[in-house]
């Protein structure tokens, strides 16, 4: 860039690139390295933040209270992202080899919901699920039970909530990969005398690969995020890692053991970000 | 075998099916249900625009929803304009640096939501002088997360753009701006409209970066709609999700088939 500033020849990557690069800066590169310098603080006795460097926010992580709470948002985020990618793979191969003139509007079906807002959503199963819900009071009702079943506040509900919150999240990149890949090569197998199941096996998935791998990541990166999910499923039975750094910041006030936990979240990410690149070779996310 | 083929076919249809029904049966219902003339809410007891009503009598819900209608549209504004100008900068020019910025278009969008919105909350309460949290810190944290959607939107359209077009005019005798403002801009403007709604429907629906940066005195819909779940399910509460769910599908729904019929 300063280069061509030094020529004087072209200002376009001024005028178009700096209102960006600042903007990113100062809101973005600015707020980061605050949580950074944060996590290595110290909270006071009445909540305030103590210039005094330590480690102790990220210590205090390997208590055993926290590595059950993170090894526990890490597997539900697991179970979430498996239950995705189990449901998600046939349904995205239906699309993909259903006839052409269906497809938009089958995949735009799969779009409407991603684009409600997921706190309405969730709110929405919980009006269908609680015990006074829509469910229990027509079971009661039609006299199929007597007593309502109690189905929010548990792991399989906060399950649900986020399965069905991210499931497009995994549909469209799978769809994308499956859509991709070239019907000769099935052709090809199924000439060689494969039976369906075993193309299956050897030659479209290897294939999809790609997909299913950034299926996976944007929908295991988000569950480490959506609080608001286990907080109104769950109820205060369910703790998740992102219940936790929002009560460090607005209930505990302890902003430093909370950067300390976001800093470990930003890292799970990255690493998974990692994977990504790594197995589908690809330079850019290209994903969205 | 060709029995067989039409059994996993039908198959196929029948969970496709089930999937889909799933995925809209708690939206309809919930829709349905604001209209339920019942307090407890979970019987149908029959048809009612009460909770509608009331909505528009409640002072806290008509100030959330001036206040996101207000942090919507500036925020998209003003996303789309840096966005559209980084997307043309990204596009056209080679420099020292570009995959750096690259990555950092990509942060907001890879990143979870909760830890910009707590690097927000400490950004802003570290320089609370200026940024008081309120109706301001909510339009500069949707403004940072819009960019990246706008630059991705808007790039893409860029990416089937024939640049010889740009060229002819500049051989033409247009200079620079000219030869944006006249070719560049209206060819890449169908992006430009997607992106400052995708802006304007990810402001409107967002909740987790909001709920960090809202202050006191500054409530969206969807923090509006988060507290009333908290005290207990209402009706109420129905209808003002029926209202958003509304409003960001045809906003949505507009955004996604401009860049539909253009991106071709």
């Amino acid at each position: 860039m300063k280069n061509e500033l030094g020529r004087k020849k072209d200002a376009g990557p001024l005028w178009t690139l700096s209102p960006v690069v600042l903007w990113l800066l100062a809101f973005l590169t600015v707020p980061f390295i605050i949580v950074i310098i944060m996590s290595f603080l110290t909270r006071g006795v009445y909540g305030q933040v103590e210039y005094t460097f330590s480690g102790e926010g990220y210590l205090r992580l390997l208590n055993s209270t926290y590595i059950k709470i993170l090894v526990n948002s890490l597997k539900i985020s697991l179970f979430t992202t498996a239950l995705c990618l189990i449901f998600g793979y046939p349904f995205a191969y239906y699309i993909a080899k259903a006839p052409k003139k269906y497809r938009a509007l089958l995949l735009m079906l799969i779009v409407i919901p991603f684009w409600t807002n997921s706190l309405i959503r969730t709110y929405a199963w919980i009006t269908l699920l609680r015990t006074e819900g829509i469910i229990n009071s027509y079971l009661i009702k039609l006299g199929l039970i007597s007593n309502p079943i109690q189905m929010l506040y548990t792991d399989g509900v906060v399950l649900l909530g986020l399965v069905y919150t991210l499931f497009p999240f995994m549909v469209l990149p799978l769809y994308a990969s499956i859509d991709n890949v070239d019907k000769a090569y099935l052709e090809a197998a199924s000439d060689l005398g494969a039976p369906p199941v075993k193309t299956f096996l050897k030659v479209t998935l290897p294939l999809t690969m790609p997909g299913i791998v950034a299926g996976c990541l944007l929908v295991y990166i988000p569950t480490l995020g959506l609080f608001f999910i286990p907080d109104l499923m769950g109820g205060s039975k369910i703790m998740l890692i992102s219940n936790l750094i929002k009560n460090q910041f607005l209930t505990a006030r302890d902003w430093p053991f909370g950067s300390a936990i976001s800093i470990v979240v930003i890292m799970i990410t990255f690493v998974f970000i990692g994977v990504y690149f790594k197995l589908s070779g690809n330079k850019r996310a290209e994903v969205i | 075998m060709m029995k067989q083929n039409k059994l996993t076919k039908s198959t196929f249809s029948i969970y496709a099916a089930f999937v889909y029904i799933i995925l809209y049966m708690p939206i309809v219902v919930l829709i349905i249900f604001s209209f339920n003339d019942s307090t407890i809410n979970a019987v149908w007891q029959g048809f009612t625009l009460k909770w509608y009503v009331g909505l528009f009598d409640n002072k806290e819900v008509l100030e959330a929803m001036w206040n996101t209608i207000v942090i919507g549209v500036i925020s998209s504004l003003i996303s789309t304009m840096i966005g559209t100008l980084a997307a043309v900068g990204m596009y056209k020019y080679n420099f020292k640096g570009k995959t750096v910025l690259d990555g950092m278009l990509y942060v907001p969008i890879i990143i979870p939501e909760i830890v910009m919105g707590i690097a927000l909350l400490m950004f802003f309460s570290q320089f609370k002088a200026i940024f008081p949290l309120g109706t301001l810190t909510l339009i500069l944290a949707h403004i940072t997360f819009s960019i990246s959607y706008v630059v991705v939107v808007v790039r893409a359209r860029l990416e089937g753009f024939d640049r010889s077009l740009e060229e002819a005019a500049m051989d033409l005798g247009a200079n620079q701006l000219e030869t944006f403002v006249k070719v560049t801009l209206p060819i890449i403007m169908p992006g430009i409209v997607a992106g400052a709604l995708l802006a304007f429907t990810l402001s409107v629906d967002d909740v987790i970066i909001s709920f960090f940066v809202s202050g006191p005195g500054s409530t969206t819909l969807p923090l509006k709609i988060f507290s009333m779940v908290r005290f207990g399910v209402t009706p109420e509460i129905n209808a003002l999700s029926t209202i958003m769910l509304v409003v960001t599908l045809t906003i949505a729904v507009l955004s996604e088939k401009i860049r539909m019929k253009f991106s071709k």
